[in-house]
């Protein structure tokens, strides 16, 4: 049992990579439009947003079905969140800028919607470095607080994503309403666990 | 019962086959005539042969050129107006001047193009989403037909309206975004400078539909989303029209859309430009004043707050 759950782990984590692999080939067969370096910076971007949702999806699917096997997934999926994310970073340093760090300054300065991508990546990075058990045992109680983050991750990567658009919204408003509703889901969870632990309470003591 | 979802043609505006054609070819004819003459100044980037400022510049390959358009009457997507585009009837096309003029009238398009002698120039082409592209425009300037037609002492701007044709434009017909027909603005002076022009070639040929066809408009120091396309009516006014990008979101998208790295977009800068056609590993391009025709058209601004009048 032990062997099949960790092959069916070992699966994922390669499946994970598939993106990249498509990626790979769309480049290599120029397939990628007339403005490839945007498409693949945003094509980047998108999964690790995907990536974020999905790693936020683990806790109502794991309360849903009432069971709790899947934090290896939880983890597994957070570091795609973050690997894309890098990717999609540097993707903007060097394949768009090829590290001209004046045009990269004013860029970051004067454009509000890179202000929350990096509000983004800073927590994604945070959470990724302390991602494994032994920093989760070091950093104790402080660990689930500073995990608590991803949902500003979230939140900030979605607003990145309307931001510096012009048209299709389409897309963005997908994420968000996913957003919503896993958010939404926890926010139930809360709610009802605080009426429960009132009902708890003794009568008449506060 | 039957239900007419659209109003029958009557036999009698149905384009004869072989004028139909003949249209076609008197087009065709006209900008071949003008390639010949013209074509290498951008087949061999001939300097000498400049016939305007910036004609130095390496046209951006025509695929990429016809596959990258922001037209949201069809989609929002800027690689699937090609294909959208393609039902759009561009023949036969009439163009109306009304408004502050002595002269109104509405002109058959192959008329109105017996009497220009089209040019070709080389213009770069920066939109307000920070992408860049040069393109070999086919057409003539603008001002020739606004003389044609004789402008009032009273017509202070001019208002282009596009094509509003639901039965063939999925976002108009379903009312997508914006507000439809599409309509841009110019200064008077802006309009007549010889800068600006009304294109109806690309490349030695006619225009693709998705690039504007029949007939649009390019102010090469003007972010793209000014240069109109598919235009059907030309009004000369005396009042600043409300345009149709400055209505959706005017702290975004101001009347004058001037290129200005200085003046940032509110959600993102415009001090570069990727241009369409760079490699991998190459830097964004520096984004000039005026896109780089600062020489030419900076008078018309002089002594305007450009933050202001954005």
């Amino acid at each position: 049992m032990a062997w099949r759950i960790k092959k069916a782990w070992l699966l994922t984590l390669i499946i994970c990579l598939i993106p990249l692999l498509w990626l790979f080939i769309d480049v290599a067969l120029n397939n990628l439009g007339s403005n490839p370096i945007q498409a693949l910076h945003i094509r980047l971007g998108d999964w690790s947003l995907r990536f974020l949702c999905l790693t936020l999806a683990i806790t109502p699917i794991q309360t849903i079905m009432r069971w709790r096997g899947m934090a290896d997934y939880r983890q597994l999926f957070g570091m795609y969140a973050f690997f894309y994310a890098t990717l999609h970073l540097l993707v903007y340093l060097l394949v768009d800028h090829n590290l001209e760090w004046s045009l990269i300054g004013t860029d970051i300065i004067e454009s509000p919607y890179i202000w929350f991508g990096l509000l983004a990546y800073i927590i994604v990075f945070l959470l990724g470095i302390t991602s494994s058990k032994l920093a989760k045992k070091w950093l104790g109680k402080t660990w689930k607080k500073l995990h608590r983050f991803i949902y500003i991750a979230a939140g900030a990567a979605v607003i990145h994503y309307f931001w510096q658009l012009k048209g299709n919204l389409a897309e963005p408003l997908l994420y968000v309403i996913t957003l919503f509703l896993l958010l939404g889901f926890r926010m139930l969870i809360w709610a009802t666990n605080l009426k429960l632990n009132k009902m708890m309470l003794p009568k008449g003591r506060k | 019962m039957i239900i007419k979802t659209q109003k029958e043609i009557p036999s009698s505006e149905i384009t004869d086959l072989t004028v139909f054609k003949a249209r076609r070819r008197f087009i065709k004819t006209v900008l071949a005539s003008v390639v010949g003459a013209t074509m290498p100044v951008w087949a061999d980037n001939n300097k000498s042969r400049t016939l305007l400022p910036n004609n130095a510049l390496v046209p951006t390959p025509i695929e990429l050129v016809k596959n990258y358009t922001n037209y949201y009457e069809f989609t929002l997507n800027k690689e699937d107006s090609t294909k959208l585009a393609q039902n759009f009837v561009t023949d036969p096309w009439s163009l109306e001047i009304s408004g502050e003029v002595e002269k109104a009238g509405i002109y058959h398009l192959e008329d109105i193009l017996r009497q220009q002698t089209l040019e070709e120039r080389i213009y770069r082409f920066r939109c307000v989403e920070a992408w860049s592209m040069v393109v070999p425009w086919m057409g003539f300037s603008l001002g020739n037909i606004l003389k044609m037609a004789k402008p009032l002492s009273t017509a202070q701007f001019v208002k282009f309206t596009a094509i509003y044709q639901p039965e063939t434009m999925p976002n108009q017909r379903n009312n997508v975004m914006l507000q439809w027909p599409y309509v841009e603005g110019l200064r008077i002076d802006e309009a007549m400078h010889p800068l600006t022009m009304l294109a109806v070639g690309m490349y030695g040929d006619t225009l693709p539909k998705q690039n504007g066809a029949p007939l649009r408009l390019v102010v090469p120091w003007k972010y793209g989303f000014k240069s109109i396309k598919a235009i059907v009516k030309i009004e000369l006014l005396k009042k600043a029209p409300i345009t149709t990008w400055n209505k959706s979101a005017p702290n975004e998208y101001g009347f004058y859309a001037n290129v200005n790295p200085a003046v940032t977009h509110p959600r993102w800068s415009q001090n570069s430009e990727r241009q369409l056609g760079s490699g991998f590993f190459t830097a964004r391009r520096q984004t000039e004043l005026f896109n780089g025709y600062s020489e030419q058209v900076a008078d018309l601004y002089r002594d305007m707050d450009l933050r202001h009048f954005f």
